[in-house]
């Protein structure tokens, strides 16, 4: 069962399955390294619940609600 | 690849072409700089080429064109091997040449050779960060195809053993078929290694030299049907006329249609080339190709193919990096917020308080220089112009300088140590309620002390509508020289009535509602100006947050040098000319003959300042009622008189008018005009009980009093509210290089200082009666 990447807990990992839409947001999602197959772990949120810093291809990567949610992952 | 280009001593091979000194000439190339954001690339250009980079803006577009000069061929070498008078272009720091914003397609340009004013560049340097270089690689693997001699940089090379990377250069520059330089350009490590890599590339030993076969490209990976639906549209672009090479064939057909690559196709033609990608787009589709997951699929496959082997990462859990263990605290949802609201009062303490005294020099030694030309010019136009107009333009540039210089410090330390990246993220939140981002706080911060450092430092904000909505809401912030006008209308006109045992006074209330007015404004404006003026999707903020690091003094100093250079030389001209202007509108057409006369017989008078103390208090009442007379007899004056009628219904009359004209250029010169308008000289200040009660005194011709609480807080509203500074206005024009946003900004500015104003003296005028 897919979930949306903001719907992962603090120090959560889980493997991305599929960036939907083929807009300017999801092409950027996909070149700054958030591929199918790649592993991700959700760091923490900002003070105010939003955005959400990630791990990703051994960098640290912050992404807003909305812009997480375009990224389905596979929970471990 | 790595080291024995270093140690290599062959003489030129071939003829003349390969490079020997013409006559001692040095010939020309162009190389141009890229990589990430956040890659060190500011101070590795910094470190090729000195500070002195000449900073513009790329034709018809706000990206930042920044150059550099570079002379390499003679130290480094045999004496008979070419100089080079290298031009280093530094392209913006991008994380793809997909072009979706401004910024990548004018790098595209500039690689492509097809930028106006650049010349194609005869080779690149891309700046790879070596603590995260696969997804550095990304961008490298897109400038490949371009077919320029390319030199890999593995920058932050000193900073590798501490992220538990291990990188073979070697190897890697074998599997990537280019020479790669390890360098630390902060502490200038590497530096002349990358030199003698450029100068063997720029002589064409090896004419390969940078350029791998084709074969061995990212884009070797890409699907066959692809490359053919790229030939067919070549083909295509061929006979419609339009002159675009392979490179941005592809980037049209991969990039998303609203995006920048349509910029270089004419306007009548863009429905037609729109219609064409489509329908190659679907057909790609069908053919179960999806744009975009294929192109970034195979630049990754390729990035691992390409550093197997080479690179190695410690497997040690995140928990103990000392970056993280920081960045737990700095993130925190209460500590980290209240760390955060901690910097900043210190910034704004640094700035208005630190500044405070280098400030007070400068007014000094105005002063002081003030009177050393008055010692050598006698009274009259020249005296005039060189004191209140060349004087007073050139303080009116340097008394900017202290707080530039320290907002520029601060965010120097902040960017540079990784901590701006955790502050945007904090922010972000908040500031996407207002249509913006968490990049828009700093700027609008120190907009609160003064605006020119503010917009200057929106040049952190990536996203351009962003930027934009940010630089012209930053005016209204309420900057310190609105202080003077503030604490003299308050003093002189709210009661000084208190509540709750004294913990509460109306004339603080009253200050804090016009310190908070400006930014309250700011709210509807920013809706209205991102609704209207720049709509669209609210903006990706997929942001790199890189680990901390201890700042490099270089890099910062580096910066606010950079700053401070770029407000003098383009901003600073500006402003000059501006005063001189001001102060002929001041000056002219009224005789000052008597004034002159006046003053010189004071200043033989005042040799003896004992002995003629009765005479020389006569006098000065005369001059400052001399100079209040010429004032009003002034072009400015006369424009006063004829906007009576139109300040009227703000509760304002013809002096007030002529006042708050003569504050345009800058805000904080209304006490003192006033001061001469009211006959007491223009040395008062806002603390001068003296124009208070010339103020209070003030009447109409039908003898009723001018001032009143509604008239004080009419005047203030449009402080507030105003574009008053001629400093800011000319900062916003460097900033967006274009006329067109200073004026947008002054006249929204007035209209709503104006309707402002009116609101407030009729509702206070009808509730006071």
């Amino acid at each position: 069962m897919p979930s949306s990447l903001d719907e992962l807990n603090e120090g959560e990992r889980a493997v991305i399955s599929e960036v939907t839409g083929a807009d300017s947001l999801s092409a950027r999602l996909l070149e700054m390294g958030l591929l199918p197959g790649e592993t991700i772990e959700m760091i923490g949120k900002a003070p105010m619940g939003d955005p959400i810093e990630y791990m990703v291809f051994h960098y640290r990567i912050s992404l807003r609600k909305h812009e997480a949610k375009r990224v389905l992952v596979e929970r471990e | 690849m790595v080291r024995q280009s270093i140690s290599s001593n062959s003489p030129p091979k071939g003829n003349s072409s390969s490079g020997e000194t013409q006559g001692g000439v040095p010939r020309n190339a162009t190389v141009a700089l890229i990589g990430n954001p956040n890659t060190g690339k500011s101070s590795l250009f910094n470190a090729l080429c000195g500070a002195n980079a000449r900073v513009g803006n790329y034709a018809g577009v706000t990206v930042e064109h920044k150059t550099g000069r570079l002379q390499i061929g003679d130290r480094l070498s045999s004496p008979n091997r070419a100089q080079w008078q290298v031009e280093v272009v530094d392209l913006p720091g991008t994380y793809s040449l997909a072009a979706r914003s401004a910024d990548e397609a004018v790098s595209v340009e500039v690689l492509a050779g097809e930028m106006p004013g650049v010349p194609k560049p005869d080779a690149v340097i891309v700046i790879l960060d070596s603590t995260n270089l696969e997804r550095n690689l990304y961008l490298l693997s897109q400038v490949l195809e371009l077919r320029i001699p390319v030199i890999a940089a593995l920058n932050m090379w000193d900073r590798i053993d501490a992220e538990g990377v291990r990188i073979d250069p070697s190897k890697l520059s074998k599997s990537l078929g280019l020479p790669v330089i390890c360098t630390s350009a902060s502490n200038r490590t590497g530096i002349d290694e990358l030199k003698i890599q450029l100068l063997e590339m720029l002589d064409r030993k090896d004419p390969s030299l940078g350029l791998p076969d084709s074969t061995s490209l990212a884009s070797g990976c890409f699907p066959e049907a692809f490359g053919k639906s790229v030939d067919g549209l070549v083909d295509w672009f061929a006979s419609e006329g339009i002159a675009l090479n392979r490179f941005q064939v592809e980037r049209l057909l991969i990039d998303d249609p609203q995006g920048h690559s349509f910029r270089v196709i004419a306007k009548d033609q863009s429905s037609t080339v729109q219609s064409k990608i489509s329908e190659v787009r679907d057909a790609l589709k069908s053919q179960g190709l999806a744009i975009p997951l294929f192109e970034t699929r195979c630049r990754y496959g390729w990035i691992k193919s390409r550093i197997s082997g080479v690179l190695e990462r410690d497997s040690r859990p995140r928990e103990h990096s000392t970056s993280d263990k920081i960045d737990r605290w700095l993130t925190h949802r209460w500590i980290g917020l209240l760390f955060f609201l901690v910097l900043m009062f210190l910034l704004f303490q640094s700035i208005t308080l630190v500044a405070d005294w280098p400030m007070k020099l400068i007014e000094e030694a105005q002063g002081f220089l003030g009177a050393w030309i008055e010692s050598w010019v006698p009274p009259g136009p020249l005296r005039s112009l060189l004191v209140e107009g060349v004087l007073a333009g050139v303080g009116g540039v340097v008394v900017f300088l202290p707080q530039i210089a320290i907002l520029f410090l601060f965010i120097g330390i902040l960017e540079d140590c990784g901590y701006m990246s955790r502050a945007a993220f904090m922010m972000d939140k908040f500031m996407s309620v207002l249509g913006m981002s968490g990049k828009s706080f700093l700027p609008l911060m120190s907009s609160f002390a003064c605006a020119i450092p503010g917009i200057m430092a929106t040049r952190t904000i990536e996203n351009r509508k962003d930027r934009m909505v940010t630089i012209l809401i930053a005016p209204l912030m309420s900057c310190s020289a609105r202080w003077p006008v503030y604490v003299l209308m308050v003093s002189a006109f709210v009661p000084p009535l208190t509540a709750l045992n004294g913990w509460l006074s109306l004339r603080g209330a009253v200050l804090f509602g016009m310190v908070s007015l400006g930014s309250v404004v700011a709210i509807p404006v920013a809706w209205f100006l991102k609704r209207f003026l720049f709509p669209g999707e609210p903006s990706a903020f997929v942001m790199e947050l890189s680990s901390y690091k201890w700042p490099s003094w270089r890099v910062v100093f580096a910066r606010v040098w950079e700053r401070v250079q770029a407000f003098v030389l383009r901003a600073g001209t500006l402003i000059f000319v501006t005063s001189v202007l001001v102060w002929a509108a001041a000056y002219f057409p009224a005789n000052h003959a008597q004034l002159d006369a006046m003053v010189s017989q004071m200043e033989s008078l005042s040799t003896d300042p004992q002995g003629h103390k009765a005479e020389i208090e006569t006098l000065v009442e005369q001059i400052n009622r001399e100079k209040s007379r010429l004032i009003e007899q002034s072009f400015l004056g006369q424009a006063g008189n004829a906007i009576a009628p139109l300040v009227r219904p703000l509760g304002w009359d013809g002096k007030i008018g002529i006042a708050v004209l003569a504050s345009f250029p800058a805000r904080e010169v209304i006490v003192a005009t006033l001061g001469t308008i009211y006959a007491l000289g223009s040395g008062v200040d806002e603390s001068n009980d003296g124009l208070a009660d010339q103020l209070r005194a003030a009447t109409w011709p039908d003898g009723t009093l001018v001032f009143s609480l509604a008239t004080a807080l009419s005047i203030m509203v449009f402080f507030a509210l105003c574009a008053q500074c001629a400093s800011t206005l000319m900062t916003i024009r460097r900033e967006t290089n274009s006329w067109v946003w200073p004026i947008f900004s002054f006249l929204y500015m007035t209209t709503l200082a104006y309707v402002g104003a009116w609101v407030t003296y009729q509702v206070v005028s009808v509730w006071s009666l």
